[in-house]
């Protein structure tokens, strides 16, 4: 990836938490899951993020448990290095560099110091040829070691790295598959049963066979279980190997009994398929990664405890990126027949929305409602989707939906459905952008364009208010001016400009050849400009004062997207193999910012999500990250984004502060504190990522010590209550502070204040006392101290 | 019935095709495998007992029929001795030589539903009705009944013994029953769990019990467990569940390390006793593969050498090959379903257009029906005359018929049990129809094994014991003792194969020791003695203009042998020397007849269940390089080219599940099918299940 100046293409979101199994700690308190570049540690009691193990540049293929210390992990990336990590701490312990990509990791408890890595046999990537080899680590004190030592295993594996399982004993078995001849029973999955030698092997038609004799080259048998009607994704056999686990289309989980023949459990409804399973070394616990980017925690009682949901990525986004105004989370589709909610800020997926309101059969080729389009008002009060069926066939099926945001319950609720809105499909749909009305047009391939305006008081539907057309040509894009003033409406060559008070037509604008794709007005200053892309890679920016074409230039564009909070519009275009970015201002033909090759495939989807709080970068090339983040699509379903050198040095210094209090023992109390804990936490991180945490520790640790002495030792209540109290007060000392500090920017003032709310929330049943003025300040002269010490501390840290 | 159009590279025919022949075949009851002779012995519902050749291509070697009455509930074999027992509360013991009943004694408890002997050949045990496991000593000649184990209060159903044959494990209702064979005395009493729920108030019927060296006894039932107890402290160690249904049949294999379960859903589970840590010696039995061959019920399973055997109600036999278990694959080792007998039904009047069919119970006479005009290849034609059942003869008496005949011109039908043989003179002037029985017919053709005219229907030959064959003279007057042909030497197996040459000059007969005899009528004399060849003949025919009789054997084999010259034909020899083409050998139903065609003396038709096949003695034999089935890629060559592509097999597979095939003199072929759907649709119906997606 070429880099210039200081701005890099990240994977920062939304990455698939479900490319590979995840792993359950040994002392089933984490789930650990690679996500793009980094291993996610998750808790598996609060399903909250904790922290992440940063260092791979490139994505993370493979975790496993270091069998010879259950506390660290090893993890492989296409970016040829080995890591181990403390993933409690999440501190990097060892680099090993294999200088090749890795596809999976394996080991072996038999082998010790010994790595099992999926490489790619060609230099080709394209050609599906993985081999297993084994690494040698070499014993070294060293940070980063060079492990070249590796002799080949098996070649001609599966690219799937479900394909690969360990046997027990001093023997070890590998299976490289080959695909049997006849009928649909290729392999898809294997797992080794831990005590006895048997296999357990899943077919693409949906068979489970479990072989047993395998090392004799003919009386090998095997038995043969049948309940997936598709094929079986993934096998896991429990710890104690009593049971058998599998997984497929279905989102059924399915638990055999490992030698009662039939006899199986089933725990429907689990989402989307599932893709992998893995159990937890005592048993107690399974997770199942399924296709929607879900990691779902189960019990062994077969009870579901925790739901850890990433952004979901179907095979496509049918509806454009969009940013909630309200939430300012990104909306997407999501499940099918949903739109999800995803905040990119803190990486968590808030909710879905259903939007076709009907129920999804997990089962290949139906045909079934999709949202295809949908679109935000200004404010955020209004919600439009269009959801269609039949895209194959002749019969196209289509529902126009508005939903109004209802305060009470904090959520949108459906408005209207309109059934037959246009006689053909939906091109394109667009909000009008003023404060006061609110207007929706929709334009259709029955060459028509529709305006949609909300009825009088009483009625608060939605109906059409105007229909428009251009000599019977099939619009091809809508687009509202800033200010809503002017309404642009392309049909084929042709872009034509309304004015949607009076519904009458100002001009028309054409430059021929190529029909226009894409259409945006200019913001701020260059409002007075329309932008538009044609299919014959032209990029045109018109004047609208003077209804010329003010300048054109021939680039291929995808995606052009404007930010919504300056002037800046940015292009995408797509040549000889790779997506450049252009960003630029449309009163000036001169690009801003080029970033060539941001990554090989195709964008058609990005957006500007606002910042929380601005960067004061005077860069040049990095000043249109200022207000807004940039995020895109690739057609690959990864989201990327580009950040910037003072962004990544805030974001690591937060992160070395990120250090999670476990050495809290589960108790009653825990596990109704935790909750409120970590987010409380995760808030205070995020706002304040330095200052707050001497603060924290010191009320905590009477309430720590009160929750940690057994019962039967403690002293009465009465006693202890004052103290208790007590502890919540402020002590008086550290008074030699000057007034000076109060000058504070006043961002940290309210934060601050927030925060005093929150732990009002959070604490059970803490009485806290509103804080006087003057007591802030002592408050504010508190922390400082406790920050000095604090620094202190980070120096004395490697 | 339809005509058909029979029109391509090898000649042109008129079809019969016969479908009112309603064959329906039994269904199977038990099994029994011989291990040292490789022979099978299969009793059906219908009391008749077969015997099939396992390491021959499973021909079907003896056939011994039923009688009304007679259900047959359990087989064994003790030695090469066999025996059954029924529910007529019989024991009976077959003469294998002759294919017939030697002797049935009583054996005075009711109803018997199991009979087993031990591995000692010494003694048979039964189970029967009144709750007694009655023991007989197997004597030279004769059973002998030696004692009773100690009564019970249930039926027994199932027994087997401990391969020492000091213990007999017995199946009973609700329970299982240990028996020391010294004493009498009942050893441990094992209680079989009843199913769950509604089904806890029926008794759980312990189908079938397995006695294993290491003292593991194993149970199948009607709660649809496989259980495996312990017989020394009598307690269950496993329980498999195999089914929702029962557990109707269990084998274990020879080495005791597979065990094979029959269900009444019709599939075959197989259990294996493996290591459960490689290399180690803790073996366990655990569930393996299933087999799904059959529709309906599974009553008898036996697992053989090399594969599992399996029969039920759908009268199909079906033999599912262990892949691991053999060394070579090969044609004789592929899945194997035997749904018709491997003898002729069938026999027709050639020159009358007269079809006689043979049920077990009766005989039927059909005239042909007649068609008009001449279509286009493939295409019906229009039937001018329907077919016409003329007549239908009932067997006196219980006993089922063996083998029934009707002479060439139409006027005479015979017919022979295991105790009577009857000749009945047919007359038949346009739609009347007679028939007069032959009273009095010569002693010595009191039962016989195969019937046969002459040619020119002067002549009945009756194949009886010891392998002779007995000729009576036919005429108007009535039927005259000619003389007994007798082979010089050999063997005493009954014959089950005759064939008259068409000038009447010589006859031919072939018994299940595979040996083939050829006699001079004219002297009465044994004229030759075709050298024995390893595998059974399965049909035969003498050339009409040349004198030669061709052979097919159970393993695909020809051969032509010239009985003036007494020796294989140069053709014969050829075909020896190139060998046949793979996909012919590797065919798994034998050839059942063997015709020629007067028009053209070259041309040999056989056919199979599956397929109809004319070969060309003048073309060149196919070698495994070229097509075997090349008749429509003939069609699509010119006239030269087809030349240099064709030759000697041309297979016709436009029939399917063919009982007969007869070529009659006016060219016309007559197809006699019974299709295996008809048969499927006169079934009983079996369990419902619960399908996925309906």
């Amino acid at each position: 990836m070429v880099e210039t100046s200081d701005i890099r293409v990240v994977r920062c979101g939304g990455s698939k938490v479900n490319l590979t199994p995840p792993i359950i700690s040994s002392d089933s308190r984490f789930v650990l899951c690679t996500s793009g570049d980094l291993v996610k540690v998750y808790s598996t009691r609060t399903e909250e993020w904790l922290h992440s193990l940063q260092g791979h540049t490139n994505q993370v293929t493979g975790i496993t448990l270091n069998p010879a210390n259950h506390l660290q992990v090893y993890s492989c990336s296409v970016d040829g290095t080995v890591k181990l990590w403390d993933f409690i701490d999440g501190i990097l312990i060892k680099t090993f560099v294999i200088g090749c990509p890795l596809f999976a990791i394996y080991v072996s408890e038999k082998h010790t110091g010994v790595l099992f890595l999926h490489v790619s046999m060609a230099t080709d990537s394209k050609n599906e040829c993985f081999q297993l080899v084994s690494v040698h680590l070499p014993k070294s004190a060293e940070q980063e070691v060079e492990a070249k030592e590796m002799s080949a295993v098996s070649s001609h594996i599966s690219k799937n790295p479900s394909c690969t399982a360990f046997g027990r004993g001093v023997r070890v078995h590998f299976f490289f598959f080959l695909v049997w001849k006849g009928a649909k029973n290729a392999f898809t999955c294997i797992a080794c049963h831990p005590t006895d030698d048997c296999i357990a092997t899943g077919h693409e038609d949906g068979k489970i066979r479990l072989w047993r004799n395998f090392i004799h080259k003919k009386e090998y048998t095997y038995s043969t279980q049948h309940w997936h009607h598709n094929a079986v994704n993934t096998l896991c056999f429990t710890p104690e190997g009593t049971h058998l686990l599998s997984g497929g289309i279905e989102s059924v989980l399915v638990q055999w009994q490992y030698g009662a023949g039939n006899r199986k459990e089933f725990l429907p409804r689990l989402g989307g398929s599932i893709l992998h399973i893995s159990a937890s070394s005592d048993g107690q616990l399974f997770c199942t990664s399924h296709s929607d980017n879900k990691i779902t925690v189960i019990e062994s009682s077969f009870k579901v405890c925790g739901v850890i949901q990433g952004l979901v990525k179907g095979d496509a986004v049918l509806t454009d990126l969009m940013i909630d105004p309200r939430s300012k989370a990104l909306v997407l589709n999501g499940k099918p027949g949903h739109l999800q909610f995803y905040s990119l800020l803190r990486d968590k997926h808030l909710y879905n929305l259903d939007i076709v309101q009907q129920e999804y059969i997990y089962e290949a080729g139906l045909d079934q409602f999709e949202v295809v389009k949908a679109a935000f008002d200004i404010k955020g009060s209004w919600l439009a989707t269009v959801e269609e069926r039949g895209k194959k066939s002749s019969d196209l099926e289509f529902f126009l939906k508005l939903w109004a945001f209802d305060e009470r319950t904090q959520s949108f609720v459906l408005n209207t459905t309109i059934t037959a809105a246009h006689t053909d499909r939906i091109i394109s749909m667009c909000f009008s952008s003023s404060e006061e009305t609110t207007m929706l047009v929709t334009a259709a391939e029955d060459s028509q364009f529709k305006a949609w305006c909300q009825g009088a008081d009483d009625q608060n539907f939605w109906s059409c208010d105007f229909v428009g057309s251009y000599h019977k040509l099939n619009p091809t894009n809508c687009s509202f001016s800033a200010d809503s003033s002017l309404l642009a409406v392309s049909f084929q060559e042709v872009i034509t400009i309304w004015s949607p008070d009076t519904w009458e037509m100002l001009t028309t604008l054409c430059q021929p050849p190529g029909v226009i794709r894409d259409l945006c007005f200019g913001r701020l200053s260059c409002s007075k400009y329309l932008l538009g892309t044609t299919t014959k890679n032209l990029l045109c920016c018109w004047n609208l004062l003077t209804c010329e074409l003010e300048w054109s230039t021939s680039v291929d564009v995808s995606k052009l997207q404007p930010d919504p909070f300056s002037e800046n519009v940015a292009a995408f275009s797509y040549q000889s193999k790779h997506t450049d970015l252009f960003v630029f201002k449309p009163s000036e033909p001169r690009p801003l910012f080029t970033n060539k090759n941001v990554c090989s495939e195709k964008v058609h989807r990005a957006v500007f999500v606002p910042r929380e709080e601005p960067l004061n970068s005077c860069d040049e090339s990095t000043q249109w990250l200022n207000r807004s983040q940039l995020y895109f699509l690739t057609q690959n379903m990864d989201l990327l984004t580009f950040s910037t050198a003072t962004e990544e040095d805030r974001m690591l210094s937060s992160s070395k502060q990120l250090v999670i209090d476990d050495s809290v023992a589960v108790t009653p109390f825990y596990l109704l504190l935790g909750k409120h804990r970590q987010q409380q936490q995760k808030l205070n991180t995020q706002s304040h990522p330095v200052s707050d945490k001497p603060q924290q520790t010191q009320g905590s640790v009477t309430i720590k010590e009160l929750l940690h002495t057994p019962a039967h030792v403690l002293p009465a209540a009465s006693v202890l209550c004052s103290m208790f109290v007590n502890s919540f007060l402020i002590s008086n000392t550290g008074e030699m502070d000057s007034e000076k500090e109060e000058e504070d920017s006043e961002e940290e003032m309210e934060a601050c204040d927030s925060q005093q709310e929150l732990r009002a929330q959070g604490s059970v049943d803490e009485v806290t006392p509103k804080l006087s003025k003057a007591q802030e300040r002592e408050l504010k002269r508190v922390r400082k101290t406790d920050f000095s010490w604090m620094a202190g501390l980070i120096d004395s840290k490697p | 019935m339809m005509s058909t159009d029979l029109r391509s590279a090898m000649g042109e025919f008129k079809v019969h095709r016969v479908r009112f022949f309603d064959y329906m075949p039994s269904g199977i009851r038990a099994l029994a495998f011989n291990q040292d002779t490789e022979r099978m012995a299969v009793a059906r519902m219908d009391g008749s007992v077969e015997v099939f050749h396992c390491s021959d291509r499973f021909f079907q070697e003896k056939i011994i029929p039923g009688r009304e009455q007679c259900g047959i509930e359990g087989l064994s074999w003790v030695g090469e001795r066999l025996f059954s027992a029924g529910l007529n509360g019989g024991i009976t013991e077959y003469d294998l030589t002759n294919q017939k009943v030697k002797y049935t004694i009583d054996a005075y408890g009711g109803p018997i539903w199991t009979i087993t002997g031990n591995q000692q050949g010494t003694h048979l045990a039964v189970g029967c009705e009144d709750g007694t496991v009655k023991l007989f000593e197997v004597n030279e000649d004769q059973i002998q009944f030696e004692r009773n184990l100690d009564r019970q209060k249930s039926r027994i159903i199932s027994l087997s013994w401990h391969p020492s044959g000091s213990k007999i494990a017995a199946g009973m209702m609700d329970m299982i029953q240990v028996f020391n064979v010294e004493t009498g005395h009942s050893i441990h009493r094992m209680l079989a769990d009843r199913g769950a729920g509604t089904s806890r108030s029926k008794e759980c019927v312990v189908w079938s019990v397995v006695y294993l060296s290491d003292g593991t006894i194993i149970t199948g039932d009607s709660v649809g467990m496989v259980k495996l107890w312990d017989d020394q402290t009598g307690t269950l160690i496993k329980s498999h569940n195999v089914t929702k249904c029962d557990v109707l049949a269990l084998s274990v294999s020879q080495n005791e390390d597979s065990l094979v379960a029959g269900t009444s859903e019709g599939i075959v589970v197989q259990f294996q006793f493996v290591s459960m840590v490689l290399e180690k010696d803790d073996k366990e039995w655990v569930r393996t593969r299933t087999f799904r061959n059959h529709t309906h019920d599974i009553r008898a399973v036996a697992e053989i050498t090399t594969a599992v055997v399996s029969g039920g109600m759908d009268a199909q036999l079906v033999v599912r090959p262990l892949l691991d278990k053999i060394e070579v694959r090969s044609a004789a080792s592929a899945l194997r379903k035997i749904h018709f007998p491997h003898r002729r039904l069938v026999s027709c009047a050639r020159k009358s257009g007269l079809m006689l069919f043979q049920y077990p119970g009766h005989l039927e006479l059909w005239r042909l029906g007649e068609s008009e005009g001449k279509g286009t290849p493939g295409s019906s034609l229009f039937v001018k005359r329907n077919p016409e059942k003329l007549l239908q003869l009932k067997v006196k008496g219980e006993d089922h018929i063996r083998c029934s005949a009707v002479s060439p011109c139409g006027g005479w039908i015979v017919y022979s049990t295991a105790s009577t043989l009857r000749l009945y003179r047919l007359h038949c002037d346009n739609n009347n129809i007679s028939i007069t029985k032959i009273s009095k017919l010569p002693k010595v053709l009191s039962s016989a094994n195969q019937l046969c005219f002459s040619s020119d229907s002067s002549h009945l030959f009756s194949a009886s014991a010891q392998s002779s064959v007995h000729i009576a003279s036919l005429s108007q007057s009535g039927c005259k003792f000619v003389g007994t042909l007798k082979p010089k030497s050999g063997s005493h197996q009954a014959i089950h194969l005759l064939a008259a040459s068409e000038d009447g000059k010589w006859l031919a007969s072939a018994n299940s020791d595979h040996e083939v005899h050829i006699y001079n009528l004219q002297t009465q004399k044994a004229h030759c003695t075709v050298p024995v060849y390893s595998s059974a003949v399965t049909a035969m025919g003498i050339h009409p203009a040349t004198n030669c009789l061709f052979m097919m054997h159970a393993d695909q084999q020809m051969f032509e042998y010239s009985i003036e010259q007494k020796q294989y034909t140069d053709w014969s020899r050829t075909v020896q020397r190139k060998g046949l083409h793979r996909f012919w050998v590797e065919r798994d139903t034998p050839c059942l007849n063997v015709m020629f065609n007067p028009q053209n003396p070259s041309h040999v038709i056989l056919h199979d269940m599956y397929m109809l096949c004319i070969i060309d003695q003048s073309l060149p034999l196919p070698d495994d390089k070229t097509q075997f089935y090349n008749q429509l890629t003939l069609k699509s060559l010119t006239e030269e080219q087809r030349k240099s592509q064709s030759h000697a097999f041309k297979v016709c597979k436009t029939f399917k599940d063919i009982l007969c095939v007869e070529l009659m003199p006016d060219q016309s072929l007559v197809v006699v099918e019974r299709p295996l759907e008809d048969i499927a649709t006169q079934l009983p119906a079996p369990i419902k299940q619960k399908k996925f997606a309906t």
